[in-house]
């Protein structure tokens, strides 16, 4: 939901124009506030200074014109081009996301092509007109195992080779330590923990990512006991939790002491460099405990990271995210680069 | 593509003989079977007070004492080719395609069904353009605005128009704008060739009537299916690309939406081209609607078979019509019913059987399901 109010595609967006967006804070893509922004400069930005990918490139794509057609759509309403010229762009970008025969492809329906193929589809669109942000939504939910690593390297090679910002929005942790340079955990529309990808994975200061990393199975470790599942189901976000929208669900707030986790909202603090945690446990506490957690600390952990610019994975557990608008009070920043 | 319209067409041809069947028979096999013989039959067909003689003539000029088969083969082949009547000392000749003789005015049915058939042409296309262009618009700038005071006022006028009888609507129109201001005095039809002016100034009542009930149904279809593809997910991916709202909204949203409208327009027009029965009537205009009311009435049966085959016709070519329209429109039918030219594109359309059931069962269960609670919600002849 993040993502969409980034995009200026959240629901109030529809319909009425110039109506309140229910938005506040600032969302600032290359310095430009794009919450103050008019609706039909976000319009002139969307597509050819951020594009998008999205979760199910079946219906996310219009099964009444060519695949072809649609990306070069997309280029045309950026580039003051001849179709001839939108074309040829669109077999090129086709053949760079790994479409076999991009220029007979070009002409195919997307009921035509596969799973795979459509997200690559989907990639090429996003990347027709070279924009600084992208935004990848779930990109691999729809896909099998194969194919969604596939799209990963897809997406992480085309990041290096087109230099742009991208935002990958998933629950899969395994997807977060692949490609994440940067992660952002959140719950229930707010930020959890921030920090470089080997800091949330090695040394998580936030007891969800705790939860998070607790429930994953893992290869590198020998099985001593079951999973650990958070308890409890995501809030709804029309009706958070005070406090600390995740102290229902936490095993510490014992730790904190007083009422602090139902009553007062805790907010980012650095617990290292460039690393931030949305938490009232003290740092020293939250070290302990995740020292006695973390299964086989000593085992280095396999959290790859992609050398390039900047790539932040808001990673966030269960579907609960993102469900309902959230009136994103917080700051959401993109600094693209 | 050419091989499904040729098949299209194929099934098209066989459809009306299965519809002359059935007409051939409610006219002839279910009087006998109601213990008709022959010579009553044709009793009906003499006029008042015939004489036994006359009658016995007409039996062996229809040929109404040959076998049903023999009579029903006369009968088609009278529409194909036209037939000879042989009433021993005259020989009448009834050219193609030949409906046989009205009992009213003893002439041939079909030149008096194709002198009324402009009329009836006139009207339904004037309104079918009318109500198309109103209803979908209509449609949607109410999905768009949602929840508005216009979206509340047309809704609430459509349900007025959906509600509303021709009779009722047609009479008050012509009460307000030919008798208390006369905008359209004296309406009667006026044949397009004679004068187009006078053509088109006489028809616009009648047209607007009859316009106002469809378009109020097409403008709550529309609202219905804009509302629902706007909602798709591949109308954010549009938005996504930075198009204009407008190039959103009609070529993404409109597009996909029309689909289903575009077969409840191809049913309603074939009904209505076989006569507008209500609106004919209440505008006296000389169609085939009061054509066949006038059929009824003086239980001419020629004239009424001449009809219910005429309308059949219509609703059988509407719909063929709209079958091909709709591969040309939905890629997802056109596709998988082209002739393999890339391997690629085999994969995916393995021969007919498959491109049939695909086409049945998947993209089209869409349209069938809005064209079936559209047909339940306007059955058209009766309301026009």
């Amino acid at each position: 939901m993040t993502s969409l109010a980034i995009m200026g595609l959240h629901r109030s967006n529809e319909g009425k124009k110039g109506g309140g967006t229910g938005i506040t804070g600032q969302i600032r893509l290359d310095g430009e506030d794009l919450v103050s922004a008019s609706a039909e400069r976000v319009r002139q930005l969307r597509g050819s200074k951020m594009a998008m990918i999205f979760q199910d490139p079946l219906s996310a794509l219009h099964p009444y014109y060519s695949v072809g057609d649609q990306i070069s759509e997309a280029y045309r309403v950026h580039n003051k081009v001849s179709k001839q010229v939108a074309r040829k762009r669109t077999v090129d970008l086709l053949g760079r996301v790994g479409i076999p025969q991009p220029s007979v492809r070009v002409d195919d329906f997307p009921h035509q092509f596969s799973g795979g193929m459509r997200q690559r589809a989907m990639i090429a669109m996003a990347l027709s007109c070279d924009p600084e942000l992208l935004i990848a939504d779930e990109p691999t939910t729809a896909l099998d195992v194969t194919v969604q690593a596939q799209i990963l390297d897809l997406i992480v090679d085309l990041q290096a080779e087109f230099g742009s910002a991208v935002i990958i929005i998933t629950h899969d942790l395994g997807v977060v330590a692949e490609v994440a340079d940067d992660v952002l955990v959140m719950y229930a529309g707010r930020m959890a923990e921030k920090g470089s990808g080997n800091d949330v994975f090695r040394a998580p200061g936030h007891p969800y990512t705790w939860g998070l990393l607790g429930s994953m199975p893992r290869l590198d470790v020998a099985r001593v006991d079951r999973l650990r599942p958070i308890r409890g189901t995501p809030p709804s976000l029309i009706n958070v939790p005070s406090g600390c929208p995740f102290h229902p669900r936490c095993g510490y707030p014992s730790q904190v002491g007083g009422d602090r986790c139902t009553t007062e909202i805790p907010v980012l603090r650095e617990t290292g460099p460039d690393h931030q945690v949305a938490c009232h446990l003290m740092l020293a506490k939250q070290q302990e405990i995740w020292a006695q957690l973390a299964p086989g600390s000593a085992t280095a952990e396999a959290a790859a990271q992609a050398e390039t610019a900047a790539a932040e994975a808001a990673a966030s557990a269960e579907p609960g995210e993102g469900v309902t608008e959230v009136p994103g009070e917080g700051v959401t920043e993109v600094e693209a680069t | 593509m050419i091989t499904f319209i040729i098949r299209r067409l194929i099934t098209t041809v066989f459809l009306l003989i299965v519809v002359s069947i059935i007409t051939f028979a409610i006219f002839f096999l279910i009087p006998r079977l109601a213990g008709q013989n022959s010579y009553e039959l044709a009793a009906q067909y003499v006029g008042r007070n015939p004489t036994r003689s006359a009658i016995l003539q007409m039996e062996q000029k229809l040929g109404l004492n040959s076998p049903l088969v023999v009579q029903y083969w006369h009968f088609l082949w009278g529409i194909v080719a036209g037939t000879h009547y042989n009433s021993g000392p005259s020989v009448t000749y009834c050219a193609p395609p030949c409906f046989g003789y009205s009992f009213r005015s003893q002439q041939p049915v079909w030149p008096q069904m194709m002198a009324a058939l402009p009329v009836t042409l006139s009207l339904a296309i004037g309104a079918a353009i009318l109500w198309v262009i109103g209803g979908v618009s209509i449609g949607v700038l109410s999905a768009l605005r949602r929840g508005s005071i216009f979206d509340r006022f047309s809704m609430g006028v459509a349900l007025a128009g959906v509600s509303l009888p021709i009779f009722f609507t047609g009479l008050i129109s012509l009460e307000l704008f030919s008798y208390k201001w006369p905008i359209f005095p004296n309406v009667q039809y006026v044949p397009i060739t004679t004068n187009p002016a006078l053509w088109a100034r006489n028809l616009v009542l009648p047209w607007i009537t009859l316009a106002f009930l469809y378009a109020a149904l097409y403008a709550r279809l529309t609202r219905a299916g804009m509302l629902e593809t706007m909602g798709e997910d591949f109308i954010r991916t549009a938005r996504s690309k930075g198009l204009k709202e407008r190039t959103v909204v009609v070529h993404h949203g409109l597009r996909a939406a029309l689909t289903p409208i575009l077969t409840i327009f191809g049913m309603d027009l074939g009904l209505l081209l076989g006569g507008a029965i209500l609106t004919e009537s209440t505008f006296s205009l000389p169609g085939l609607g009061q054509f066949t009311i006038l059929a009824i009435q003086n239980q001419d049966f020629p004239e009424i078979m001449g009809v219910v085959m005429l309308a059949a016709f219509f609703i059988v070519v509407a719909n063929m019509v709209v079958d091909i329209l709709y591969a040309v429109i939905d890629p997802r039918v056109r596709v998988s019913l082209w002739p393999c030219l890339r391997s690629a594109t085999c994969a995916c359309s393995s021969g007919p059987t498959t491109a049939w059931s695909r086409r049945w069962t998947g993209s089209r269960s869409t349209w069938s399901a809005a064209a079936r609670s559209a047909s339940s919600a306007s059955p058209a002849p009766a309301r026009a």
